[in-house]
């Protein structure tokens, strides 16, 4: 599969970021309270604070507590956050400290 | 489960046949283990735990399997069956060894992997029902991933680490890891990543098999040969004269011994099969009984009682010579004994053989339809060289014959090079001698030839030689038959003829004429000639009778018509004397009386004397 189909439908969705209707079901997996974990809690909360204002949803997952959630939702590395809502599905792998990054990969702002 | 012609379980017929392998290498670790006994004893020496793979000929070549408690590599390019290897590890522990494994697919689905393990036999779908197996698909759409900061693998740890606790794995396969490479951003992240998995599957004692493509100058493409230390295995194919073949080799394995050959391997119905070629020895237990080449005549050619029971016999011969029908007379004649045959034709089908064989009285099918006889027919070019072997080694394996036919061996020549031949044919003939199996050969030499060497050379491998020939004379072409060479008895060294009947083939006296042995119609001929000869001396010999006794017949009457001459000539005679004498005698008398009467003198009387004197 080629990037470009979905960078069409991000880029018809930025819209997105400012339509009032849409809400933001995020989910944040992490592994206990290392370093890449905490710094990820930090960063997203940190974001969505500032860009989504009350539109989130944000469910922090600990695998440590749950590890069979990690093979259920096809979760590699650590720290994952996936947005579930809206579409399209997207996984942001990392401590989302690149915040640019995050941005983009939440369709809050175009590529 | 795969039951062979008899029942048995192929397992069982396989399990027979490589535990000879593996008491031969017991006793050559035997032997290594004297050798180092003033250095150490065995109990001294640290022994490597090992897990046995399960798959036959890979735990001999690695003398146990793959190491407990390591990771071992499995490397090679797309298609060379490193999955399949891997899967059976898994496989096998859980069902034979009763290890559980977890594989953790990242190519494949979970349902792609029962449909594909159940061709090679085996029942993933119940093993993970009866949890003996957990597969974990591990999918990575690299579309929906941004990259935004730093991060680790420890959900595949955690997922790893969860599948192992729940079924209480002893094995691990990651298939193919390195395709994170692929999905994942941050390769410098992944290569540490993987460094700590592999630390951290050892922490947890389990064995773990990782598979890995084949790179271009490393041995797999990312390089993660470096992390994984303990075992590495190659696995690839190889084409040769268009025909494909898949060998493995051990790369490394560390604090072991192991072969270090390119050992050939097969995937099939029943997965991997490997031939493990360990050294060729010559210490076969050697037999003194004989067996019957199934032509009586030939026996007698060969000291009267036939082949060795464990020899290696050539039959060779240029085409139409008839090799095809000795071999089938000796296939014929080991079933008549109730010894089972397999005979492996690289040229007709067997059907073809089987009509070609009753034209001359054999009746093959009724031994096939018994399960004496089993004929493999295949072309040769439809595999490489080391597999045309594995197959016959596994055809053996499941069959366990007393006698092993090839017809043609020479076929081989047109897969492979003379040297590969020699050396694969020198590994089977082993492997059957070790076996006690005797093995007949055919082997065409070019018409043009008519030579007493075979093309592939491995005239000095032969126990025992039989050569036919053409020979042509007169506008006709009659066969012979000649013993080259048969070690360890005394053998004819005449030349015969023999003869194609509805009976089988008649080897016949040597006729041996003028200008040497005469064969065919011109020894028809001279048989002929003789008879007339003979007939015209006979003839000849009462002719001279009748004629000596007619002769003396008539000399006989002739002798006693002049017997009966001479006696009528001797009365005659007789006769005649006897009137003269009374003649004289009357003169006599009648003078004395003339002179008596007439006074004659006394002077008279000398001549009266003279007279009485007669």
């Amino acid at each position: 599969m080629s990037d470009k189909p979905i960078d069409l439908r991000a880029h018809k969705k930025t819209d997105t970021a400012n339509d009032p209707s849409n809400k933001w079901l995020l989910r944040l997996y992490v592994a206990g309270t290392t370093v890449h974990s905490v710094l990820a809690i930090t960063n997203i909360k940190r974001i969505c604070e500032e860009k989504l204002d009350g539109r989130y949803v944000l469910e922090v997952i600990d695998l440590y507590q749950q590890p069979l959630l990690a093979a259920g939702h096809q979760i590699i590395a650590i720290p994952t956050l996936i947005k579930e809502l809206p579409p399209p599905l997207r996984r942001i792998i990392g401590d989302l400290s690149d915040t640019e990054k995050v941005l983009v990969g939440l369709d809050l702002k175009p590529l | 489960m795969l039951k062979s012609r008899e029942g048995r379980s192929y397992q069982e017929h396989v399990t027979a046949f490589w535990s000879i392998e593996i008491m031969k290498l017991k006793y050559s670790m035997a032997k290594a283990k004297e050798n180092l006994k003033p250095k150490l004893t065995a109990e001294q020496r640290p022994q490597l735990p090992k897990a046995l793979t399960g798959i036959e000929g890979l735990d001999i070549i690695t003398e146990g399997g793959l190491p407990k408690g390591r990771a071992s590599l499995i490397c090679g390019g797309a298609g060379t069956g490193k999955t399949l290897l891997a899967m059976e590890f898994l496989l096998r522990g859980a069902t034979q060894y009763d290890e559980p494994g977890v594989l953790m697919a990242f190519e494949e689905s979970t349902n792609d992997l029962i449909t594909n393990v159940a061709s090679i036999g085996f029942d993933l779908h119940g093993l993970i029902a009866s949890k003996k197996i957990v597969v974990d698909f591990v999918y990575i759409d690299r579309n929906e991933i941004v990259e935004a900061g730093e991060y680790n693998l420890d959900a595949l740890f955690i997922r790893l680490s969860a599948a192992i606790d729940s079924i209480g794995a002893k094995r691990v396969v990651l298939d193919t890891i390195e395709s994170l490479f692929s999905n994942l951003p941050n390769p410098a992240i992944l290569r540490a990543e993987l460094r700590r998995l592999f630390f951290w599957l050892k922490e947890k004692g389990v064995t773990a098999v990782i598979t890995a493509e084949g790179g271009t100058d490393t041995l797999s493409r990312h390089g993660i040969e470096e992390y994984v230390s303990d075992c590495v295995i190659k696995v690839s194919v190889s084409i040769e004269e268009r025909v494909a073949s898949r060998r493995l080799r051990i790369v490394k394995y560390r604090g072991t011994s192991h072969g270090t050959n390119e050992f050939p391997f097969l995937i099939d119905g029943n997965g991997i099969s490997l031939i493990p070629i360990t050294s060729s020895s010559l210490e076969h237990i050697v037999s003194t009984t004989r067996v019957s080449s199934g032509i009586q005549r030939l026996d007698a050619m060969l000291g009267g009682n036939g082949f060795f029971e464990d020899s290696v016999i050539m039959i060779s011969g240029s085409p139409g010579t008839g090799k095809t029908t000795f071999m089938a007379h000796f296939a014929d004649a080991a079933c008549r004994r109730n010894e089972r045959v397999v005979y492996f034709s690289f040229e007709e089908s067997s059907d073809q053989i089987k009509r070609n064989m009753s034209s001359v009285g054999l009746n093959l099918d009724h031994w096939v339809k018994k399960g004496l006889l089993v004929m493999e027919c295949r072309r040769i070019t439809q595999y490489g060289l080391d597999m045309h072997l594995l197959l016959a080694q596994k055809l053996i394996a499941e069959h366990a014959p007393k006698v092993v036919i090839m017809d043609p061996v020479t076929s081989f020549d047109d897969i492979a090079n003379t040297s590969d031949v020699k050396r694969i044919v020198m590994k089977f003939v082993d492997l059957m001698k070790s076996l006690g199996i005797t093995i007949m050969f055919g082997s065409l030499t070019p018409s043009e030839v008519q030579s007493d060497s075979s093309s592939i050379n491995i005239s000095s491998i032969i126990d025992s030689w039989i050569l036919l020939r053409d020979l042509e004379s007169n506008g006709e072409r009659s066969r012979t038959i000649f013993v080259l060479k048969s070690r360890g008895m005394s053998h004819s060294n005449q030349v015969r003829e023999f003869l194609m009947t509805d009976h089988g083939v008649e080897i016949c006296d040597v006729y041996i004429g003028t200008g040497g042995v005469v064969t065919g119609g011109a020894r028809l001929n001279m048989l002929a000639q003789e008879k007339t000869l003979a007939l015209k001396l006979q003839e000849e010999i009462e002719l001279r009778q009748f004629d000596l006794e007619n002769k003396r017949s008539v000399l006989d009457s002739r002798i006693a018509a002049m017997r009966a001459e001479f006696a009528a000539q001797e009365a005659s005679n007789l006769k005649m004397i006897a009137q003269e004498k009374n003649a004289q005698t009357q003169l006599n008398q009648d003078r004395i009386a003339m002179g008596m009467a007439r006074n004659a003198d006394k002077h008279n009387a000398p001549l009266k004397a003279k007279r009485k004197s007669k």
